[in-house]
């Protein structure tokens, strides 16, 4: 058992833990930019719309500016380098769902992509909702004694 | 009890042949594989299709540099990643060779061989062959996320190989199989899955332990002693484990998933990984160094990390298991 415990300590001194303070600047730029590209999209998409729908058309631009840069093989390349910086915005999401789309395409469209399209993005979706219900629930009471307070 | 099997001296290599995919080309050892396909798809549409036509393709190269029909193998051991180990039946059974599918992970490959030297040393058949191969793209949609799937890895992550490997074993060559040790399941003591090199280590040290402690030869008696896919931190770890317990044997050790990439161009973390890297190096690095007359004795490993992607999420330990050949020329002793 002694050993046992020796073996984990051995594991850990031989494996170079993920550079954080790298990772984060380098998240933190490429995150940067596609917040800049999107407020970009933001100003220019205003001149046209109202400003609830150029928001709008930004996350629907971005998404799908991910899902093709995914079908032609890039964003991975991409994001290996970004790291945190294209996974959290909503260009994680669309990549999430498009590379797991074009990964169960060959087992056919209802019970490969069908199936396999949220088997990343599944997780996220369902707690999100979650998270969204209890929000508004609270948001509900709040609202319920807003006069008293 | 476990003990060392003996071949005797007349289990040789016929032929063997290498085939990979891109990454495989353009690492050190790509100019020795022979073929290459830089799609990474084998004229195939899907990952597992292509998997499947590696096997083929790589069985029909040793077939043909060894002279040899159909007919005159007379058994085929072959296994791969994929669940099922579909890619090598599908890729395999226009041949009509009389087949045994092997699953042991990435110790396939020296797996089969041992399975096959016994055979025909104990003189059930005369010649047969294996093949084993691993695809990047099948087995990171099988057990990791998607292939286009942007994340970054651990940097003790490794890189499944896209290669397959066939060996044709029969008599009368120089390269001979002369002893063979089966693997034991060793408890990798960890749940990391992208840290299978660490997983691996200690089966790996189990076993060079247990072939020199039922040995008269020592480490010194070796030119090399080549484990699987153990990666850069792996080989470490097993270093380390063999300085403790096998005095000698850390200076002779090399890893086959340290050869295939090169980490200066190539974004591979620890290394190679995969039934196809142990099998596609022994047929495009260490055997051609045989013939050369570079090497003379070796001990082969391959290292599995028996898992399962379940078997992660329930929180089970990575188990390890490493399988042992020791390959020489033939009449060693007599020059």
């Amino acid at each position: 058992m002694e050993r046992n415990i020796d073996y984990k300590s051995l594991i850990n001194q031989h494996a170079p833990p993920s550079s954080v303070v790298k990772n984060s600047i380098k998240a933190f730029i490429c995150g940067g930019i596609i917040s800049l590209i999107g407020e970009l999209l933001a100003s220019l998409y205003s001149t046209f719309l109202e400003k609830k729908d150029a928001y709008l058309s930004v996350s629907l631009t971005l998404i799908v500016l991910a899902s093709v840069l995914t079908a032609i093989g890039v964003f991975d390349k991409i994001a290996r380098f970004a790291g945190g910086g294209t996974i959290v915005p909503v260009t994680g999401f669309s990549n999430s769902v498009t590379s797991a789309a074009i990964d169960t395409r060959s087992e056919g469209f209802i019970l490969g992509i069908g199936k396999g399209i949220f088997s990343v993005a599944g997780p996220v979706i369902l707690f999100s909702v979650l998270a969204g219900t209890l929000y508004g629930f609270i948001y509900y009471l709040f609202s319920l004694f807003g006069g008293m307070i | 009890m476990r003990r060392i099997l003996d071949f005797g001296n007349d289990v040789s290599f016929v032929s063997y042949a290498a085939v990979g995919g891109y990454e495989e080309g353009r690492g050190p050892l790509g100019k020795n594989f022979d073929f290459i396909d830089k799609s990474s798809l084998f004229g195939k549409k899907t990952w597992e299709g292509a998997e499947a036509e590696m096997a083929r393709c790589a069985l029909t190269f040793a077939m043909k540099k060894g002279s040899l029909s159909s007919d005159d193998l007379d058994a085929l051991f072959a296994g791969d990643l994929e669940n099922q180990c579909v890619a090598s039946s599908s890729g395999l059974f226009t041949f009509g060779i009389p087949y045994i599918g092997l699953y042991s992970a990435c110790s396939t490959a020296t797996e089969a061989l041992l399975l096959l030297s016994s055979l025909i040393s104990s003189g059930q058949i005369e010649c047969g062959a294996c093949v084993t191969g691993s695809h990047n793209s099948a087995a990171e949609r099988q057990f990791r996320t998607p292939v286009e799937y942007g994340g970054q890895r651990s940097p003790t992550a490794q890189w499944t190989a896209t290669a397959a490997g066939a060996f044709c074993l029969g008599h009368g060559g120089n390269i001979i199989v002369k002893e063979g040790m089966i693997g034991k399941i060793v408890d990798g003591l960890t749940m990391d899955a992208s840290n299978m090199g660490a997983a691996m280590a200690r089966a790996a040290a189990d076993t060079i332990y247990t072939y020199f402690s039922h040995s008269s030869l020592t480490p010194g008696d070796f030119d090399l002693i080549v484990t699987g896919d153990l990666g850069k931190y792996g080989s470490d770890i097993l270093c380390e484990l063999l300085d403790k317990d096998t005095p000698g044997a850390s200076e002779k050790h090399i890893d086959c998933g340290t050869l295939l990439y090169d980490p200066k161009f190539q974004d591979c973390h620890a290394g190679a990984s995969g039934c196809g890297c142990s099998a596609s190096v022994l047929a495009s690095h260490f055997l051609p160094l045989f013939e050369k007359g570079s090497l003379k004795r070796i001990l082969f490993m391959s290292t599995g990390a028996l898992m399962s992607p379940m078997s992660v999420l329930q929180g089970e330990n990575i188990l390890g298991i490493c399988p042992l050949i020791r390959i020489e020329r033939k009449n060693i002793n007599d020059n």
